[in-house]
């Protein structure tokens, strides 16, 4: 079926501005890290930055249609590795979420699954043929997100496996959410919610979990303990002012992890607000980019695949960005493209990877 | 292969669109908010995470004997840190660490814990104080353990074994209470201040000032630069009145026993020594002071956190005599009073015992004082009245702080009628007068304040603030000092005084109360006392218990005349004033000791007598300032003095020079 697929409908504006982002990436995490045992993890990111680009390219031509064929396998084979982790894994802080493989490198499957989510999710939804969502439907499609995403909870992981809910959510929003489902769901929502926060019988939540929780609903109660992460953070954006300062609390050490977690507020501590919101003016621009690529899609799984690439950039910018000016709990969720790591940069690059596949075949058929 | 109407909700994708949309502007109003909203609170903030005001500690003031020999110092201690940010497994590495601070694993590990939720800049605070060894330890495991450190800070360093632990006091930490009062007002919470003795009298001195540094700091605490510095200014040394060699003398006579001695130049009011038994070692409290500790000490029935000198109230037996004797005197009654002692007499229908079962005979007040006859001073008291006793005792500073510069002084008791009226609402019986004629009943004194009385009889009524630092040695705005020059006269006729210091010159004699106490050579003028606790019947009752046992006083001053040391002895449960009287005369045995070997004494020997014999009577008694040669009783006598010099201390024990 494949005519012929051609790079010149690859979307290199895309491309030329999420690299701007990592360009930017790269500097912070020079400035935060120069002088620190971390110095030199700039190079790092930019070789993560290289390999992913290239394994952007790779994804992009192997076709997602393919890729759907097989989903189900991937699927098996992700739960599967998360059961691995839950058996082997490597313990470290109290959590099972990494597993050592040879060569001295650890595998944390929980990234990764995300993508095989997003797929399974489209798959799901490109196959279902009437306009509005039943329960059964969105029973399954529950599942299909659920099961893995209690598995790395029970890791326990509660940041990744929030990060799972978004890949649901627009699935059945796009897939034909009715307003009543709607209600019930957002309403069902709500009292877990409250049953988690304000039981302290239940232990459905670690104590950590609780604590950054707590701290993040009033962080001056206890700027020396868990809530001295947010504390810090609010200082350091707070500090930057309109057109950025010294960068005392990034150079000093008081904002905790500043190239990774807190990348966002080391950049905005020294370019202020002028360049935090030129920031997210530049993920705003490739979200939307995103959403035209989905509109233009050959076909529905192709629609929901960027989509569910949109919900879960989207939703770690919110719960990061979110985090850092003192909106949200400290979750543990990078801001994707910035953020050193390389499980972070690779799974951003393979997911657009599957963007650019889905658009180099707009016209395929 | 897929129809068009399949496609997705193109609404729904909007909507997708409009959603993000309103994140992105959640967002941009968050750092609106923090960057331009708050931006001035938040920068400030960074500032004050960024400067840290370090205090530069000011070293207290050394404290030293009126010779200049150490008897306070400080000393570098050091505290046991572990850091938490050096990114090393703390657990497994508790076990050598606890083995190498000799700490319990399991504490350590609690400790870590307990930290757990702190931010990772503040230490664990593991062990205050180490010893060498555990230092060494330390150091030698830098590698291996780059998470401990250590921090040094100087810590006073005290005499052992509770020498002069009374006088000089210790220091703590200042108490919340302590931080609500007036005179703290400066000092803030952690500050090190005195909290009994000299260490709190003369804690504005000692202190010093602590300087402060405003460091750059990274968040763990580490200084990456530096902005400005005020420099501490350490506290004022401090010089005392008191001779070490005495207070050597004195802590050894009163070793074990339960009381006081106080030494003091009757000239000056110098104290040159204080003791008070028991004692407690203030280097326990230096560090850390267990609970159990602290509460050992203060239920000791026999109070060993008390100065006695100047805390202990009790009746002062017979020693109060002497004050009567000045009283009866002045009122022209006890010159002329003769009475004749048959072992007890009758005032008011009842009957009081003199300590003479068969009595005294025939006694006139000469007798009176060096016999210690009761029925004689039971008439003197009866002829006297109550008023006119109390008159006298409170002229003489009895029942009154003596003013002495050292914390907490009490006022003892010197009972009259008003007093009597004004405490118990009831009349003064004369028979209570008769009791307090050999210093029992209502009489309640402190040995300080006997101690100043007797000296002011010695000098003649001249009546002095005793003192444990020398007023010139304290800066000249330091008004409080100013008082310890006064000096207060009270009139007593000359032929009195020399009449009764001639009669005290007797107790030690053969003739006296005291005799045993007698020193060959030194012309020592006393007054013993025995003051019951309870009654005599009373103390059978409990089988003559230890605990009842009466206080033995003694109170005396050597030379007779123009006297340079007076002595105060309080030997509680000590049954008999001559027992006292020994303890009184060792330490005026070591004065005279040392006087007699001071060079500048010595230029008096005569230079052709080569065999070290030395006549004393123009030796230590200033020419000029003799009452008379004649009525120096003890005649001039030649002594040997021993070839070897007397070893005299060089610091305080447990001071040794460094």
């Amino acid at each position: 079926m494949s005519r012929y697929v051609s790079y010149r409908d690859f979307d290199w504006v895309l491309l030329g501005f999420v690299l701007v982002i990592c360009g930017l990436g790269v500097m912070e995490i020079h400035s935060a890290t120069v002088h620190t045992k971390f110095a030199g993890a700039h190079v790092r990111q930019i070789y993560w930055v290289l390999g992913g680009v290239g394994a952007m390219f790779l994804m992009s031509l192997v076709s997602y249609q393919a890729l759907l064929d097989q989903i189900h396998w991937f699927y098996i084979a992700a739960v599967g590795a998360l059961m691995g982790v839950l058996v082997f894994g490597q313990k470290y802080l109290g959590a099972r979420r990494w597993i050592k493989m040879p060569g001295g490198n650890h595998f944390q499957p929980s990234e990764w699954v995300k993508l095989i989510l997003i797929l399974a999710v489209a798959k799901y939804f490109s196959e279902m043929r009437q306009r509005e969502l039943s329960w059964s439907d969105f029973m399954k499609a529950g599942a299909i997100v659920g099961i893995p995403m209690l598995m790395v909870l029970a890791q326990p992981d509660l940041g990744t496996a929030l990060t799972y809910v978004p890949i649901a959510v627009i699935g059945v929003f796009l897939g034909g959410l009715q307003w009543k489902q709607g209600m019930v769901v957002a309403l069902l929502a709500a009292v877990a919610v409250g049953a988690v926060f304000f039981t302290p019988r239940v232990h459905l939540l670690k104590t950590y979990q609780k604590q950054r929780l707590t701290s993040f609903i009033d962080p001056e109660l206890d700027p020396q303990g868990s809530g001295y992460q947010v504390e810090q953070s609010k200082i350091a954006v707070g500090s930057g002012g309109l057109w950025g300062g010294k960068g005392s609390q990034t150079h000093g050490a008081f904002l905790p992890v500043p190239q990774t977690d807190f990348i966002f507020a080391a950049f905005a501590e020294e370019h202020g607000f002028v360049g935090a919101l030129g920031i997210l003016l530049l993920y705003f621009i490739v979200l939307m980019r995103l959403t035209q690529n989905a509109q233009t899609a050959p076909d529905r799984a192709g629609t929901f695949v960027v989509m569910g690439v949109v919900a879960v950039l989207s939703f770690h910018i919110l719960v990061n960005v979110g985090m850092v000016v003192g909106f949200m709990p400290v979750t543990g969720i990078p801001l994707p493209l910035m953020s050193y790591g390389g499980s972070s940069v690779l799974f951003m690059f393979l997911a657009l990877g599957m963007v650019m596949n889905v658009r180099m075949r707009r016209f395929v058929n | 292969m897929v129809a068009r109407d399949d496609k997705v909700s193109a609404i729904r994708l909007t909507a997708a669109q409009y959603v993000i949309l309103g994140i992105f502007l959640v967002l941009a109003y968050g750092l609106w908010r923090l960057q331009v909203m708050q931006s001035d609170f938040y920068s400030l903030a960074a500032e004050k995470n960024r400067i840290r005001n370090v205090p530069v500690l000011a070293p207290r003031g050394k404290i030293l004997d009126r010779e200049g020999r150490t008897i306070v110092d400080n000393y570098p201690s050091f505290s046991a840190l572990m850091m938490r940010d050096s990114s090393r497994d703390l657990a497994a590495d508790v076990n050598l660490i606890a083995q190498g601070l000799h700490l319990d694993p399991d504490e350590v590990r609690s400790r870590i814990r307990h930290f757990a939720s702190m931010p990772q800049y503040q230490p664990i605070f593991l062990k205050e104080d180490i010893t060498p060894d555990e230092l060494q330890f330390i150091e030698a495991h830098r590698n291996e353990l780059p998470e401990l450190d250590t921090i040094m800070s100087h810590r006073r360093l005290y005499p052992r074994n509770g020498f002069m632990a009374h006088l000089i006091g210790y220091v703590g930490e200042v108490s919340e209470d302590m931080l609500n009062q007036p005179q703290f007002e400066l000092y803030n919470a952690g500050d090190v201040v005195g909290i009994s003795g000299v260490e709190r009298q003369y804690n504005t001195l000692l202190m010093g000032q602590n300087g402060s540094r405003q460091a750059l700091v990274d968040s763990h605490g580490r200084e990456v630069g530096r902005l400005g510095e005020t420099e501490a200014v350490p506290g004022k040394q401090l010089r005392l009145t008191v001779d070490i060699d005495l207070q050597i003398a004195a802590e050894e006579a009163l070793a074990g026993k339960n009381g006081a001695i106080v030494a003091m130049d009757p000239r000056t009011g110098e104290i040159l020594a204080m003791v008070s038994g028991p004692t407690f070692d203030p280097n326990d409290f230096a560090v850390h002071v267990s609970r159990d500790q602290w509460n050992k000490l203060v239920t000791d029935p026999d109070k060993p956190l008390m100065n006695k000198a100047i805390q202990a109230q009790l009746a002062p037996g017979s020693t109060f005599k002497i004050i009567m004797a000045v009283a009866g005197w002045q009122e022209g009654i006890a010159q002329t009073l003769h009475v004749n002692c048959t072992g007890s007499a009758e005032f008011y229908g009842r009957r009081f015992g003199c300590w003479v079962k068969g009595g005294h005979g025939a006694v006139d007040l000469e007798k009176a004082i060096y016999q210690s006859c009761d029925v004689f001073f039971y008439t003197l008291a009866e002829k006297l009245g109550i008023d006119r006793i109390a008159k006298y005792a409170t002229d003489l500073g009895l029942g009154q702080k003596t003013g002495i510069d050292l914390p907490n002084e009490v006022n003892g008791i010197m009972p009259s009628e008003e007093w009597k009226i004004r405490n118990f609402k009831q009349k003064w019986f004369a028979g209570e007068t008769i009791s307090v004629g050999i210093g029992q009943g209502a009489v309640a004194i402190t040995p300080v304040q006997l101690l100043r009385a007797i000296s002011a009889i010695s000098m003649g009524g001249r009546m002095v603030v005793p003192h444990v630092i020398n007023p010139t040695d304290v800066p000249p705005g330091y008004v409080e000092a100013q008082h310890y020059t006064e000096v207060k006269n009270v009139t007593i006729d000359p032929n009195g005084w020399n009449f009764i210091t001639d009669a005290m010159s007797r107790v030690l004699l053969p003739e006296g109360t005291a005799p045993s106490a007698h020193v060959p050579g030194i012309d020592i003028a006393g007054k013993t006392g025995s003051a019951q606790i309870v009654s005599l019947a009373t103390r059978a009752r409990f089988k003559n218990s230890d605990d009842l046992a009466q206080n033995g006083w003694f109170v005396g001053f050597t030379p007779r005349r123009n006297p340079d040391i007076v002595v105060c002895v309080l030997f509680q449960g000590g049954e008999h004033g001559k027992l006292a009287a020994r303890l009184a005369t060792q330490v005026i045995k070591a004065y005279v000791d040392k006087q007699r070997r001071t060079p500048t004494k010595m230029v008096e020997k005569p230079k052709n007598n080569s065999d070290g014999a030395v006549d004393i009577g123009g030796l230590w008694t200033a020419p000029d300032s003799d009452g008379g040669e004649e009525k120096l009783q003890g005649g001039r006598f030649v002594l040997d003095l021993p070839k070897k010099p007397l070893a005299l201390a060089t610091a305080a024990p447990g001071m040794a020079v460094r």
